[in-house]
């Protein structure tokens, strides 16, 4: 019962009805993704996002450039005599700041992509609910490998030389990555949480600005007024930075790293709950 | 309540939806057999979207309660999720992969290893005529080939389910004919099919019974011999060479096909409504005879088609309103008619 019909229009192949039924035939369900391949396969779709839409790199690639740039240059010669000596302390500094900053990006993708009728399709699946949000934020991290990865090799080229090697690199890039994908939580929050792009966005810079200027990525704390120092000596933007310091330096801060660490928990067992309440309601 | 459902694959009891003021269903009952395609007839915004969505898990019920295959689906929905598949309105599938890209993930989250994956994104693709077309972002798919590749991703596993939304509106009229034939190749090999749409021919060729829900209310239900029945049979449509015949023509039409019929502000336009099927005739053989006695007192006809009742006319016959509501909407319902040579 094949409904060839040898005249298409459009040069669209006819539905083979005859094949289709043998498909259907098959009624043999494999069992049900783990949860963790669920997330991988999900973040194999960003992966593949990346690949159709490479404007989308232009965030974790020029926009981490200029950064470099603009600070070593601008504060450099102020700061630390010139701007070679400035890069040795300012770089993984300015690595955490941008990459903490890009990963603002991942609210307003949300914020559009959740809108898709794709998500309900995702939504009508078999499948551990949270890969949805998880895949997505692997594909981010690979994201804020490629932004390091650009970074490292700009201050690389105006001098920065890392102590620790290749190996305290690699320790620095991975804990900063990690943090990254714990901290994103927020955003995937807010970009559930909020209608427009245009709030999640406003919502996003309140945020970020504050939280990543106030810290010591730029200069030691001990030059700021009491009050300030104490929230710059507990924001998690600062451990992070002088554990990434530390780490690039070839030093071991265990007790920075701790507490990146924790506040990389603390991040996910808060907003990981929360974004899983927002997406299951939408 | 009952979780025996013994031959049901949708049981309803008073399902309710509200959003904010508006209450987009409003206490639907329905119970649609295992094996058969079902109907859902209703204008923009009647709420079968919504009715849908809540029996697919996506949406919660406000009110009332709803089994598929006997699971109800709010406590056990994971166990619904794993025996039904649903193609929403609007694409489900991702426009910025390919067509292929989209099976093989969605296989991926069905448990498919990735050469299992590759392999029945494949078939299907073929089976589907997209083959050429799989390697092409899905956004640059044409509107028949776009509800082909949902269809398809809607299949990987055979569902005992199958929820297609609106699935050929927007469509033109060959892709809808490929979209029926899929859905006729679809429910031989067991699945059951719940179907919405704005057409009633749609309903009529692919479905066994039909709800109309309107304003979120199921306002009739039925095998669509009872639906036709109590609508009447559909209408003649004519255009006449003489404006002048016109009177004489309506005047015979009256008594030969025992219709109501209508003067359309065109000067040479008659439109003669069948009354409901009394009589086993079919609308055909009504319009047949109406001709032969035109012919016969020397009325020229350039123009004759016969329409099917047009959602207008079955919600005139049914709640005295059309379809027209203070609810915005986006585009008219609209009359396919089988066009009849003159
Ligand atoms: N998320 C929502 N928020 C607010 N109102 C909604 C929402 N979804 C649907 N509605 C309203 O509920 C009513 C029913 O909508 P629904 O989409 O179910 O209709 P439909 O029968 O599918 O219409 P259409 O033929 O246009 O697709 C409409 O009045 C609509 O405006
Ligand atoms: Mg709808």
């Amino acid at each position: 019962m094949s409904t060839t019909t040898p005249t298409e229009s459009g040069g669209l192949a006819p539905v083979r009805t005859d094949s289709l039924a043998e498909l259907l035939v098959a009624k043999e369900r494999p069992p049900r993704p783990s949860a963790w391949s669920a997330s991988m396969t999900f973040g194999w779709r960003a992966v593949l996002k990346i690949k159709h839409v490479p404007e989308q790199l232009f965030d974790v690639t020029a926009f981490p450039i200029m950064m470099v740039l603009m600070y070593t240059y601008l504060f450099g010669g102020a700061l630390a005599g010139s701007p070679k000596e400035y890069i040795q302390f300012l770089l993984p500094g300015i690595l955490v700041m941008s990459v903490v900053m890009i990963t603002m990006y991942t609210g307003v993708s949300v914020n559009t992509d959740i809108e898709k009728g794709v998500f309900d399709r995702f939504r009508s699946l078999p499948i551990w609910r949270p890969s949805t949000m998880v895949g997505y934020l692997l594909g981010d991290a690979l994201r804020y490998t490629i932004a390091s990865v650009v970074m490292l090799t700009v201050g690389m080229i105006l001098g920065y030389r890392a102590d620790g090697g290749v190996a305290g690199v690699l320790a620095g890039i991975a804990l900063l990555v990690l943090f990254s994908f714990a901290f994103s939580w927020i955003w995937t929050m807010f970009g559930l949480m909020l209608r427009t792009e245009k709030s999640v966005m406003g919502v996003s810079m309140m945020v970020i600005f504050p939280l990543t200027f106030l810290s010591n990525v730029f200069v030691d704390p001990r030059t700021m007024p009491g009050w300030l120092q104490a929230f710059v000596n507990n924001s998690p933007v600062t451990h992070l930075a002088s554990a990434v310091r530390g780490l690039m330096a070839g030093d071991w801060p265990a007790g920075e790293v701790a507490w990146t660490l924790g506040w990389s928990a603390l991040f996910v067992l808060v907003f990981g709950p929360v974004t899983m309440r927002l997406y299951n309601r939408k | 309540m009952s979780t025996q459902t013994s031959g049901l694959a949708i049981e309803t009891a008073g399902l309710v939806k509200t959003f904010g003021e508006t209450r987009a269903v409003d206490g639907v009952d329905l119970a649609v057999p295992t094996g058969t395609v079902y109907g859902v007839l209703g204008p923009n915004g009647a709420g079968k979207t919504t009715t849908v969505k809540m029996l697919a898990t996506l949406l919660r019920p406000d009110g009332g309660e709803a089994h598929v295959f006997g699971h109800d689906i709010v406590r056990e929905a994971d166990e619904v999720r794993g025996r039904v598949s649903l193609t929403g309105q609007y694409a489900s599938v991702d426009e910025d992969l390919t067509g292929a890209e989209n099976l093989v993930l969605l296989a991926r989250l069905l448990g498919h290893r990735k050469p299992a994956a590759r392999t029945r994104a494949a078939q299907l693709l073929e089976a589907f005529g997209l083959t050429e077309a799989a390697g092409k972002q899905v956004k640059h798919y044409s509107g028949g080939m776009r509800r082909r590749i949902d269809i398809a991703a809607s299949i990987l596993n055979t569902p005992d389910l199958l929820f297609l939304d609106e699935p050929t509106t927007g469509l033109d009229p060959r892709s809808r004919n490929q979209v029926w034939d899929i859905v006729r190749a679809v429910v031989a090999q067991g699945t059951t099919v719940l179907l919405t749409t704005q057409y009633l021919d749609e309903a009529d060729q692919l479905a066994s019974r039909i709800a109309v829900i309107d304003r979120g209310k199921v306002i009739a239900e039925g095998t669509k011999g009872e639906l036709k029945a109590s609508v009447g049979a559909g209408s003649v449509h004519l255009r006449l060479r003489d404006p002048e015949q016109r009177p004489i023509a309506a005047d015979l039409l009256r008594r030969a096909l025992d219709a109501q019929v209508q003067t359309d502000p065109d000067p040479v336009a008659l439109t003669a409504r069948l009354a409901a099927a009394a009589s086993h005739d079919t609308a055909a053989e009504h319009a047949a005879r109406a001709l032969n006695e035109l012919a016969r007192a020397g009325i020229t006809v350039d123009n004759f088609s016969l329409g099917q009742p047009s959602l207008d006319e079955v919600f005139l016959a049914l709640t005295g309103h059309d379809t027209q509501q203070p609810r915005p909407g986006r585009d008219d319902s609209h009359d396919p008619k089988d066009e009849v040579a003159a």
